[in-house]
């Protein structure tokens, strides 16, 4: 029997007041994606005639995944290297299923925005005349040439350039907010609803959120919308258990809202089955690139046996052809083979490492390294050094010890969840018809484009290349929204009954909380942190979460899903007692959404594509034969039903 | 490690026009109590620990209690966060051994930024259609 449905008639809690604000394009979040699209957008704004408007859940100077800051962009094709071989790196790590028109397009793309970035003051490392490394101000200091002129970034890994990046999102801010002009930008107001045309039901026409911090509630009616607000983080249980829980790799606030608000007016999504599991330095998520890369440190067993070495002869005979250059979710699998068979702890020895340095670097060069290696923590996992200190450990003398963590969805970083959207061009680099329809990174949904974490089949973009195809959505979204001048739109939702779904929780709150003794516990109500622990719980026990080691089957999924049916239908029982509980509650909402997704798209492919980042015990090979292809999800809210389809792979690039 | 108020020298930002740690918080977890005019941090297991908090108060009020489950007390990390660098004070939990880190943060002054000056904007709105950004064509290889 389902539970009786509540309503919210104000009998209980008051009605907010209502903005509403038409614009033609509306950019939902404040990410680098968003903060791309509004330059670009208002670059061509003028000449189109369209107004541009940004809403964010936070403040933009530190909203989104660069929030603290980064000691790297990831993604820097230069000069040395060619667009094809960035795709190719590409397609290795995620396992040989890419869309490769997007791949390619943000490859030819993502330097630009670069450039664009050590304009405005990003601080990028760069190599001087005699080839040593200086940090960004004095490679201005110094006069060396910009990157645009022929100047030289410090390479970590192939497409890594270092910078001094505590202030990378304040410097990317600063430019959207000099283009939008701050009346165009709606700090801490959360969208939750998306709203679609009353003659089109596939053509979004607006979105509603409220003000987290009075009670108001905000509509927007746009022409077309951008809409990239992250990825998933704490939808499964953390490795955490108490406070630490606050300390995901990736921040924790991304509650899956890119991909639960397009699936609820039915835009289609990729790969949801795809999940990223960063193997980091353990409880602070420190980064291991740097470690890895530029300082050329080894990761062993605890008895001192190089996990990669031990392992890849059967890495290699386990699965043919996808081993023959390390991709990120391999080398997972390597470490979890030693994890399993009880070698663990994974050690990463900075220790050794940096005395390997030490016996080729001058003092002076030696007091600079370490400095790049706290700077690597403090720039953007800042615990990860706090952690050294709280454990008395000196990185130069003592190793430290690195775990797969928790798993995330998303679509930028070593991962590729996300929408189905449309290529750049028709037959881009030879794209089959099929995966372009007329406009930029728009979704099956008329007029609903996205980037960042919000593209799927695409992943490898980092932050900069989130910008720039934040930037290239904005282009395609103008031209949807030129092209389509003359439509007439009408929000196909009654408003009113929009917002009061919205502070739904507000009434049950306040309807029942006198009933018990205490608020926390009450039968007729959940409160949001409620209903996260037992989504993270079920997710880690049945949906191949820390518990199971990353493994799961058909049997498993079924029972996890069962549970996730039953939660789905307890959180319309949500409960918020303030503004900040019911942003959490709509939080969980959407997290519940993004969870079903994966859930259900890693029971749609019966094989285990992605070693490392999770395996099917029922089908524990990859599957070329049949499984090759994109598979492709759409959801159907009016009848809570789950369509599946699958998209044939196809090279492009060689 | 979630942040913390000590409340002898948060003054509530009463000469701002608003709580700057309120203000910054990217998961809207700071609060000024009314009564006390103090600042707190109202959900401490879903801090990230970002830091911006600390970074943005005007009286250096906030630090962080590194995350119970995880470390050990003792421990201070500490950032002076000017207008182009960034100094960090780490005392390690043996009280004895401290880093000091100075690094760059920006190149440019702030609030300078002037994204389209110099710059032409497009004119013709075919464009939007074809690759590249108004500051620059996409490579072509």
């Amino acid at each position: 029997m389902a539970l009786e449905r509540e309503f919210c008639k104000w009998s209980f809690c008051s009605k907010p007041a209502v903005e509403t604000i038409e614009t033609d394009l509306l950019l939902v979040g404040g990410g680098m994606a968003c903060t791309g699209a509004a330059v670009e957008a208002m670059a061509w704004a003028k000449a189109a005639g369209i107004k541009v408007t940004l809403v964010d859940k936070a403040a933009l100077d530190r909203s989104g995944a660069v929030a603290m800051g980064l000691s790297a962009i990831n993604t820097y094709v230069g000069p040395e290297n060619k667009i094809a071989d960035y795709v190719n790196m590409v397609r290795t790590d995620l396992m040989g299923i890419i869309r490769e028109d997007l791949v390619y397009s943000v490859g030819a793309h993502v330097d630009q925005t670069v450039h664009d970035f050590q304009d405005w003051g990003l601080p990028i490392w760069q190599k001087d005349a005699e080839n040593h490394t200086v940090d960004g101000q004095v490679a201005r200091d110094e006069g060396l040439p910009l990157l645009k002129d022929g100047g030289k970034c410090v390479r970590s890994g192939r497409w890594q350039c270092m910078i001094n990046g505590e202030s990378y999102k304040v410097i990317v801010a600063e430019a959207a907010k000099n283009a939008l002009g701050m009346e165009n930008i709606h700090e801490r107001v959360f969208i939750v609803k998306l709203l679609t045309d009353k003659n089109n039901s596939n053509r979004v026409c607006g979105a509603v959120g409220f003000s987290v911090r009075e009670h108001k509630t905000y509509v927007f009616k746009c022409k077309a919308m951008i809409i990239a607000c992250g990825g998933v983080v704490n939808v499964f249980r953390p490795r955490s258990v108490g406070e630490g829980q606050g300390r995901a790799w990736y921040p924790v606030w991304n509650a899956g809202s890119t991909y639960a608000m397009p699936a609820e007016i039915g835009a289609k999504m990729v790969l949801m089955e795809n999940r990223f599991v960063p193997a980091r330095f353990k409880d602070g998520y420190g980064p291991v690139g740097a470690w890895f890369l530029f300082f050329k440190a080894q990761a062993t067993n605890a008895y001192g046996e190089d996990y990669m070495a031990r392992n890849w002869d059967r890495v290699k005979a386990e699965y043919p052809g996808y081993a023959d250059s390390p991709g990120t979710c391999l080398r997972n699998h390597a470490a979890m083979i030693e994890m399993r068979e009880g070698r663990g702890p994974i050690m990463m020895h900075t220790d050794k490492a940096m005395q390997a340095l030490a016996q080729v670097l001058s003092k002076k060069e030696l007091k600079h390294l370490e400095a790049e290696a706290w700077e690597d923590f403090l720039d953007m996992s800042i615990s990860a050094a706090c952690l050294w200190a709280s454990f008395n450990m000196e990185p130069d003398k003592v190793p430290s010890e690195i775990i797969p963590s928790e798993p995330y969805l998303l679509g930028s970083h070593a991962g590729c969840a996300g929408l189905w959207v449309s290529g750049p061009a028709k037959n881009y680099m030879g794209a089959p018809d099929s995966w372009f329809w007329g406009y930029d990174r728009m979704t099956t949904v008329d007029g609903l484009f996205t980037a960042g974490d919000g593209v799927g089949a695409s992943g490898h973009k980092f932050s900069s290349g989130s910008h720039a195809e934040g930037r290239m959505a904005a282009k395609g979204a103008i031209a949807f929204i030129l092209d389509h001048k003359d439509d007439k739109l009408e929000a196909a939702q009654n408003i009113d009954e929009v917002i009061a779904e919205i502070y739904l929780p507000f009434e049950i709150y306040e309807k029942y909380k006198d009933y018990t003794s205490a608020v926390e516990i009450n039968p007729n109500y959940l409160l949001p942190k409620q209903v996260q622990t037992r989504l993270q719980k079920l997710m880690d026990e049945y949906v191949a979460g820390c518990a199971t080691m990353y493994m799961t089957n058909k049997p498993s999924l079924e029972e996890g899903l069962k549970r996730l049916t039953l939660l789905k239908e307890d959180a319309t029982r949500l409960a918020a007692r303030d503004l900040h509980e019911l942003m959490r509650a709509w939080e969980q909402y959407h997290r519940i959404l993004a969870g079903e997704a994966h859930l259900r798209h890693i029971l749609f492919r019966e094989e285990s594509r992605y070693p490392g980042y999770y395996y099917r015990s029922d089908f524990l090979s990859i599957d070329d034969s049949k499984w090759k292809v994109f598979t492709i999800s759409q959801y159907d809210m009016k009848t809570n039903t789950w369509k599946f389809e699958t998209e044939p792979y196809k090279q492009l690039v060689d | 490690m979630p942040s913390f108020v000590i409340v002898e020298k948060c003054d509530g930002c009463k000469a701002l026009d608003k709580t700057a740690c309120q203000y910054i918080c990217p998961n809207d977890l700071m609060v000024l109590n009314a009564e006390s005019k103090k600042a707190f941090n109202q959900e401490p297991d879903q801090c990230w620990e970002c830091y911006n908090c600390v970074k943005i108060c005007p009286q250096q009020a906030i630090e962080v209690r590194h995350y119970a489950d995880i470390m050990p007390l003792g421990s201070s990390t500490f950032p002076l966060r000017g207008t182009d660098n960034i100094m960090w004070t780490i005392k390690f939990r043996d009280q004895k051994t401290i880093k000091r880190f100075k690094f760059p943060i920006r190149t440019t002054p702030e609030g300078s930024i002037e994204c389209f000056k110099g710059k032409t904007l497009p004119s013709d709105l075919a464009g939007l259609k074809k690759s590249g950004f108004y500051t620059g064509p996409a490579r072509t290889e």
